[in-house]
């Protein structure tokens, strides 16, 4: 769906990104995971044809993205992390204005706003929506005129749990029903959870690219196991072959409430090749 | 143009929401029918209310609704929606400028009312001349502005200087010899003449300037901050 060979872009004398590789593949979630300021959403912008760049190469749906016609652009949509509603129109009115544009017919904005949970907030102007109703909104307008692939820039960004699971489970249903999203965040959790694959993006170069899984097993030094005795006691020893004894013989006693793989989150993983945490401010 | 027609609609929808808006294309057509029904002085002369406001509201409308609607845009991010859209900033401008256009000359029209029906062309055709120079003159000021606030605060000096000009040259001969490179200025001769036969080459050409100039600011902020 995507490839990314090689991108180098700067403004004035800043390097933004340099030397971006990525594929992604139909139906896939990719998350680009870094800090604010790290260059996430000029790659959004260089992916969706809004912005040129120095070097390299992007094609989206197989054709180089500068050469991306309007036909093309209406399978791509998009959800910046300001969300860009019209406060004075209604959910039902600012649904209008793009149903109009990529040529939608009007049946689909009622359907679409019953999918992300506003059917009840329809005729309400945008100015009195929470702001993860208008984030809703902004995911319905992105939907609704079922685009292939998805472009969503920190979605749940300030966001409160439970609409951050409402959007967890409308883009989860999207997958299935077959579109390609690539999604940004700085919420390891979210990525986790989302994603089919990652990228960690530090100061415009990615520094690891792979499942989330895999990624930490990968930076796994550790290799330990923790253990919550029923004594309150926690236990950390080591992930080796002879401690196995040690485990059957507590399992056996039954002092064991719980046991925990000690590898690391996608968090730990980012520190360890950054220095940086994810959420901190730029 | 099908998208430009697509931000008519839209912007139809919002300003009918927006009082601060809307009350800019409503209230001198409404102040202008008042007053030129209900104040009679025997000197004043003809159509004097009716000019002056026509003049206001070709120096105050136009331009500070099309900055107003532009910067609220860029602000919202909105127009960076529209952008991801595929809409062409071309198409945009082109729909904000007519949209803003067509209200202000129905404001224009209800002006109309109270002018001899022999005139009427001519009326109309000045403040068709006088939008379009204030519509560009708006435009720049909401394309170089980031947010409202800064173009509020741009609009303001901006809009007394076209605006009222022409009534101070009234009083005040200094006045007249500076507000006279004004389009408005020029415009208000025009109206007082309300004829081509009254209109002398170095209107037209003071006219034309001003209007090369909002053209010319209008390309420079375009290429210089674009609609981001």
């Amino acid at each position: 769906m995507i490839r990314c060979n090689d991108v180098f872009k700067s403004f004035s004398e800043k390097t933004v990104l340099s030397g971006i590789s990525f594929n992604i593949g139909d139906g896939e979630i990719f998350g680009l995971l870094g800090p604010s300021g790290a260059g996430k959403t000029t790659l959004i912008r260089i992916l969706t044809g809004q912005l040129s760049f120095d070097k390299g190469y992007v094609t989206v749906f197989d054709k180089e993205v500068s050469s991306l016609l309007g036909e093309d652009k209406k399978n791509i949509g998009i959800m910046m992390d300001q969300f860009g509603v019209y406060e004075r129109l209604s959910c039902i009115d600012n649904l209008k204005v793009f149903a109009d544009i990529y040529k939608a017919p009007y049946d689909r904005i009622k359907s679409t706003l019953e999918e992300v949970g506003l059917k009840d907030a329809q005729n309400l102007p945008a100015v009195k929506l929470s702001k993860g109703m208008r984030a809703r909104l902004a995911l319905a307008r992105v939907f609704m005129h079922s685009p292939k692939l998805i472009f969503l820039d920190e979605p749940t960004s300030g966001l409160d749990p439970q609409t951050m699971r409402q959007i967890h489970k409308i883009i989860l249903e999207k997958k299935k029903e077959g579109c390609t999203v690539f999604l940004t965040t700085h919420n390891m959790e979210e990525a986790y959870k989302l994603c089919d694959r990652v990228a960690l993006l530090n100061e415009g170069v990615i520094v690891e690219n792979d499942t989330p899984e895999r990624i930490c097993r990968k930076y796994n030094h550790q290799k330990t196991i923790k253990l919550h005795l029923s004594s309150g006691e926690d236990v950390v020893i080591p992930h080796e072959s002879n401690s196995s004894e040690m485990i059957g013989r507590l399992l056996s006693d039954g002092s064991i409430e719980t046991i925990h793989s000690s590898e690391p989150t996608l968090e730990t993983v980012f520190l360890e090749l950054t220095g940086r945490m994810l959420e901190e401010d730029e | 143009m099908r998208n430009s027609l697509i931000i008519i609609k839209k912007q139809v929808k919002d300003t009918l929401k927006n009082k601060t808006v809307l009350i800019q294309f409503i209230l001198f057509p409404i102040m202008a029918l008042i007053m030129e029904n209900a104040i009679r002085i025997d000197s004043m002369p003809e159509l004097f209310f009716t000019k002056l406001f026509s003049i206001m509201y070709i120096g105050m409308a136009p331009l500070t609704s099309v900055a107003s609607i532009i910067s609220e845009e860029k602000e919202k991010n909105t127009l960076r929606v529209l952008s991801m859209a595929n809409v062409k900033p071309w198409q945009y401008l082109f729909g904000v400028g007519f949209y803003v256009w067509i209200i202000c000359m129905i404001g224009a029209g209800v002006m109309a009312a109270v002018i001899k029906k022999e005139d009427i062309p001519f009326y109309l055709l000045v403040m068709a001349v006088g939008f379009a120079v204030s519509i560009l003159a708006g435009a720049c000021i909401g394309i170089f502005a980031g947010n409202q606030m800064t173009a509020t605060s741009i609009v303001m000096p901006v809009m007394l200087v076209f605006a009222f000009s022409p009534m101070l040259a009234m009083f005040n001969e200094n006045i007249e010899k500076v507000a006279r490179f004004a389009y408005t200025q020029q415009l208000k001769v025009f109206m007082d003449g309300m004829s081509f036969s009254g209109i002398k080459t170095d209107n037209i050409l003071i006219l034309a300037v001003n209007a090369m100039l909002m053209a010319v600011l209008f390309f420079i902020a375009f290429r210089k901050k674009g609609l981001e």
